[in-house]
């Protein structure tokens, strides 16, 4: 139980610093910045890998699981980094 | 090493808020956006120094597959279907939680087996909710793409909807139940039960909502896509996963609340409240009665003379724009203007286009600079000093019944007052109602103009008449 009132402590700060730094995003920029937080939601992507380095409490189904959140969270890291950049570069060239 | 690790999850965070806090400026964000992507390296570092991966083999796997679609869907994707791109990953964001919540279901049967796993209630609910909202991200981002796309329409059917998302809960609700208190490690089916449960869920929450308000809704599931995150983070103990998927919870959510004040509606009147067409909207004959004969039609010629003598011209673009790829003939057309003497800016409605921000990244594509596209708040009282508004495929966003008309059902929403310019010329393909399902008042206006066609083709034939003036 201690361990998740520290998760949950983490949580709500971390949601309040959120709010803090996205409100002085431009609306101008807001669709970037939902692409960019595609990309940054990939994060789960640690949580697959843990479960997909096969190590001794994994199992062939879990295995598979893993994999598959990996390739998932991979193509919304890639995806959401590259076309945030091909955005950004277009509000940046002049 | 676990201490190592730890920091390097920190770090990652650090960087990804740094990363967001460089987009409060375009000219910061490109090195900002490179920022997060440092940081998600040092994540996925961090995770495989675990001391729970021993090999890599499937992980490689993973990473090559996801890398080539994600690489080739940012490559290919045009700027007009960014939604319909944001809302696919939203879904795929809320899959990959749902997953790592299953395997890691599965993993802790076999730890428990081995003694080295004691079943926790914060652990049985973590995974719940972690299996809730990605489930429901999952499908619900695949019917937003699918509406967005125009392949589901307004559905008609919103009570049987909402009769099975109480159905749903009251499940999930006596599913969760059973789970946390009776059976947690041996009860496979009733989780794969309740994984199904969730998915019909996501189904049957977007459904009944209008194509009007997929802004609202992408941004929302923007939210959950987040929230999904830090939910497997809870299941995992990984402080790393909370934090991040924290951030985008609240960006989504922010986003969220700006496009419902921007329609000037609740949250949950835009998710229960069912399609505002469908409510409120006008049959095609009283349309066809509001407008007969008060419309003044005029031709690309007359819209070329207009400007030909104008000192400053206001272009408001809506969905129109983004349908007919318009945004390069609109540049086009304000380059001669500007290159003649005339002032140039663009009025940009929070709600214009399909997603927050979608109007500016369309014309930034047109190399459109970003200081002259102008927000509802500061661009409104410069109507009255403006000669021509040309409004490009937008509606309801321009409706003066909005302000005026309490009776109308979007009356309260903040509108671009273009009405106060001299000449409003609208170029639209016909009068059929915007989202909102009404008739639009400004296009019978005394100082109002209808030149109907394609944007694009309007623009274009502009620009050629300009030529020959």
């Amino acid at each position: 139980m201690e361990m998740f009132i520290m998760s949950l402590t983490i949580f709500v700060l971390a949601i309040f610093v959120g709010v803090e730094v996205i409100n002085k995003v431009p609306p101008t920029l807001h669709t970037p910045l939902m692409s960019g937080t595609n990309a940054i939601s990939g994060i789960v992507v640690v949580g697959a890998i843990i479960s997909s380095g096969g190590s001794e409490h994994t199992t062939v189904l879990s295995t598979v699981l893993g994999v598959a959140a990996i390739a998932l969270a991979t193509i919304n890291i890639v995806a959401g980094f590259m076309v945030t950049d091909r955005m950004l570069n277009m509000f940046k060239r002049k | 090493m676990e201490v190592l690790i730890n920091l390097g999850y920190l770090v990652a965070a650090v960087l990804f808020i740094l990363g967001i806090k460089g987009m409060t400026s375009p000219k910061t964000a490109v090195r900002g956006n490179q920022m997060s992507s440092i940081g998600m390296l040092l994540a996925v570092i961090a995770a495989l120094v675990d001391h729970n991966v021993v090999s890599f083999e499937y992980i490689v796997i993973g990473v090559l597959i996801g890398g080539s679609i994600g690489a080739f869907m940012a490559k290919k994707v045009a700027m007009t279907d960014m939604p319909e791109m944001v809302a696919t990953l939203n879904g795929i964001g809320g899959g990959a939680s749902l997953l790592v919540a299953a395997a890691n279901y599965l993993e802790s049967q076999k730890l428990a087996e081995m003694g080295k796993f004691a079943v926790s209630y914060d652990w049985s609910i973590a995974v719940i909710l972690s299996i809730l909202i990605g489930a429901v991200t999952l499908t619900g981002s695949f019917v937003a793409v699918g509406k967005l796309k125009g392949k589901i329409g307004d559905s008609n059917k919103v009570k049987l909807y909402k009769w099975i998302v109480k159905l749903c809960f009251v499940t999930l609700i006596a599913g969760a139940g059973y789970f946390a208190v009776e059976s947690q490690l041996n009860s496979d089916y009733l989780i794969l039960g309740l994984i199904v449960v969730c998915l019909i869920l996501g189904v049957c929450l977007v459904m009944p909502i209008g194509g009007a308000d997929m802004p609202v809704v992408v941004s929302l599931l923007n939210s959950y896509s987040g929230l999904a995150g830090a939910a497997a983070g809870f299941v995992l103990g990984n402080n790393g996963l909370i934090i991040t998927g924290s951030l985008v919870g609240a960006s989504g959510i922010i986003l969220t609340s700006i496009m419902c004040k921007a329609m000037n509606r609740s949250l949950t009147n835009v998710l229960f409240g069912g399609s505002m067409a469908a409510t409120a909207g006008v049959s095609k004959s009283e349309n066809d009665a509001f407008y007969d004969g008060k419309v003044k039609y005029s031709s690309a010629d007359e819209l070329a003379m207009l400007l030909e003598s104008a000192q400053k011209v206001v272009f408001v673009p809506g969905y129109g724009l983004a349908v007919a790829q318009a945004q390069h003939a609109t540049r086009e057309l304000a380059n001669m203007l500007e290159s003649n003497g005339t002032e140039v800016k663009y009025a940009i409605h929070p709600v214009a286009g399909r997603m927050p921000g979608h109007m500016n990244v369309l014309l930034a594509e047109a190399e459109v600079p970003y200081d002259q596209l102008v927000e509802m708040d500061t661009i409104n009282p410069e109507f009255s000093q403006t000669d021509v508004a040309i409004v490009l495929g937008a509606n309801d966003v321009v409706n003066p019944a909005a302000s005026k008309d309490p009776a109308s059902p979007i009356f309260g929403m903040p509108i671009l007052d273009v009405h106060n310019a001299k000449t409003v010329v609208v170029v639209k393909r016909g009068l059929s109602p915007g989202f909102a399902g009404i008739p639009n008042e400004l296009f019978i206006r005394e100082n109002s103009l209808m030149v109907p066609g394609d944007a694009k083709k309007v623009l274009q034939d502009t620009i050629g008449a300009l030529k020959d003036l």
